[in-house]
């Protein structure tokens, strides 16, 4: 069971979660402290590590559109935090995959900041209201990688299984 | 069943007879482009390798583009010196593709791509950038990744796991009304289908009107095909296809365009009329609040800009300097423009439109992103307000998210300029 630490409406760019003013630092190790940093309030909790592994940002519809920027995933993968959204955009999605940000696909649900969420196999349960909403199933075509741990340990593994020579 | 244009694409890449929106394919990249992003990529391929005893060598050094555009020149030493990591790399694995920051060959990388005959129809084009969509204007499948995904395709010279994109076809049908045109048209066709109404789907460009329109009108929709959600535009490649990369590109070679089948499957189709669009604007702080320029009409504006990969190429800056010469940018607005490439701006140069845009008191720029996304110039002050040509008007987009920002035409953009406030080019 997590809390959930801020809650969001729809169409949340990523210029919002990593502004590009940011985007000439590109290593994981550094681009965290830059998350949300427009939301000033909100940046400094995270850095002050308020919050445990696995608290959870709860997104509306087309979390994460905009521009193709890793930062955005790799800044939120920096506190191990996880996105619930009701819809994730395209290329926001697959970034989360290939670095291992846990993200979930559950387009009816209500959540509000300070409730408890349990995520299951296929559901949410919102464990302050009461009230369970199902998951959508992350596009198939993905769980390779996510099974590998993301896109660079799945991509090591096709190039050592290529014939030498 | 038929396939739409990307699925006999993706079936052609991927070694398939036919493929179906859905299915799951691993298609071969026909041009791999980066920009200054290519810092974090050359991390992660790196990275793949480790362990694996495989020395890190790129799949084909000829089929990977690095343009510098989004900070040109660097605004700071870290720019600079991701900037020069990324030179060397182009040099120790000779990827020749490789657009420094110069007047001659520089420019923004969704210009220089076509400009430079990089993108032929047919292709699968993939960018670490979101407006890669912008490619299907020559009848490429262009799509945006991330740096993980672009390091993946360097070792692999495949993209994997790509799932087929379903469909939407739009149709477009009668002429422009004078002052109105490609930029207009897909600002109200995004706001008709929402900023996410074409998520992980492609739409797919066809009617009168598209087939009349030049490579630059195609390239603006495109372009901004991804506000949709799409995972691409296309318009699939004909004549000017064939005209633009021959005549402008200096391309030889043969180039076979894809058509779709007759009996292709879409899951939607929507058609516009174009005869009686209005100029149209989109609104703070949504690209698909989309209004038509008389309903905002009026709004002060601090800052103009005229460029980016949506409308900086030499017809866009033909259109914004017939109607300001001789005439003047307001007291309390400054205007900025950004030509999309070099050789655009020795063209702008040779037809006098630098000139034109000086004398009235704009800031000529060299040719890159600019101010479109924030880290580099023409930063914005608190509460104040631009009109731009660019393609995001996301809060904080133009560095600042105490500021607001309207998504226009350039011929808006001009007429707008000379009044100071948001204004109908029909009207000045």
């Amino acid at each position: 069971m997590a809390k959930v630490i801020l809650q969001l409406g729809n169409d949340i760019s990523t210029d919002d979660i990593y502004p590009g003013r940011f985007m000439a630092t590109v290593l994981p190790s550094e681009t965290p402290q830059f998350a949300f940093s427009d939301r000033a309030e909100f940046n400094a909790r995270l850095k002050a590590g308020e919050f445990p592994a696995g608290s959870i940002l709860v997104g509306g519809e087309n979390f994460g559109c905009g521009s193709s920027r890793e930062q955005a995933c790799s800044a939120l993968k920096g506190y191990e935090v996880t996105v619930v959204a009701k819809s994730i955009a395209r290329i926001f999605l697959q970034n989360s995959i290939n670095l291992g940000l846990k993200v979930v696909l559950c387009p009816e649900l209500e959540a509000s900041e300070g409730d408890e969420l349990e995520i299951t196999a296929d559901q949410v349960v919102n464990k302050t209201t009461g009230k369970a909403f199902a998951q959508v199933k992350m596009p198939a075509a993905r769980q390779g990688i996510m099974d590998a741990g993301g896109l660079i340990p799945y991509t090591r593994k096709l190039l050592q299984a290529r014939p030498k020579g | 069943m038929g396939m739409t244009v990307v699925e006999k694409i993706l079936a052609r890449a991927a070694g398939l007879p036919s493929t179906a929106a859905g299915a799951v394919v691993e298609p071969k990249v026909d041009l791999a482009m980066s920009h200054e992003n290519a810092a974090l990529v050359i991390n992660q391929f790196q990275e793949i390798f480790v362990g694996t005893g495989l020395a890190p060598e790129v799949w084909d050094p000829s089929r990977i583009a690095i343009i510098f555009d989004h900070r040109v020149p660097a605004e700071s030493p870290k720019t600079a010196t991701n900037q020069k990591k990324i030179r060397e790399f182009t040099a120790a694995n000779g990827i020749t593709k490789f657009h420094d920051i110069r007047g001659d060959v520089g420019g923004i990388c969704h210009q220089i791509l076509p400009e430079y005959g990089y993108v032929r129809p047919g292709y699968v084009v993939v960018g670490t950038d979101s407006h890669t969509t912008t490619h299907g204007a020559l009848g490429a499948f262009g799509f945006g990744v991330g740096a993980t995904e672009m390091a993946s395709i360097w070792s692999l010279g495949f993209a994997v796991n790509i799932e087929v994109p379903a469909t939407i076809k739009i149709v477009v049908n009668g002429e422009f009304p004078p002052f109105v045109g490609a930029k207009d048209l897909i600002l109200n066709l995004i706001g008709t289908l929402t900023a996410q109404g074409a998520n992980y789907k492609v739409l797919e460009f066809h009617g009168e009107t598209i087939r009349r329109m030049s490579t630059s009108g195609r390239i603006a929709i495109c372009n901004m095909s991804v506000e949709a959600g799409a995972t691409s535009g296309i318009v699939p490649g004909d004549e000017e296809t064939v005209r633009y990369l021959r005549d402008e590109s200096g391309v030889t070679e043969a180039l076979p365009c894809v058509a779709p089948d007759a009996d292709a499957h879409y899951v939607r189709t929507v058609e516009v009329d174009v005869s009686t669009l209005e100029p149209q604007i989109a609104c703070p702080h949504m690209v698909d609040n989309v209004k038509p320029v008389s309903a905002v009409a009026g709004t002060k504006v601090q800052q103009i800009v005229i460029g980016s990969c949506t409308n900086g190429r030499l017809d866009d800056l033909a259109v914004a300097a017939d109607i300001l010469r001789g005439k003047k940018v307001a007291a309390g607005t400054r205007m900025l423009v950004f030509p999309a490439s070099g050789r655009i701006f020795s063209q702008a140069l040779e037809k006098g439109y630098i000139q034109d845009f000086m004398k009235a008191g704009a800031v000529v720029m060299n040719s890159g992103c600019g101010p479109c996304l924030g880290v580099h110039e023409g930063a914005l002050g608190d509460n104040e307000t631009a009109l731009s040509t660019t393609n995001r008007n996301f809060k904080g987009r133009m560095g600042n998210p105490k500021s607001e920002v309207y998504l226009c035409s350039p011929a808006v953009a001009a007429a707008s300029a000379i009044t100071g406030v948001i204004t109908d080019p029909r009207t000045v």
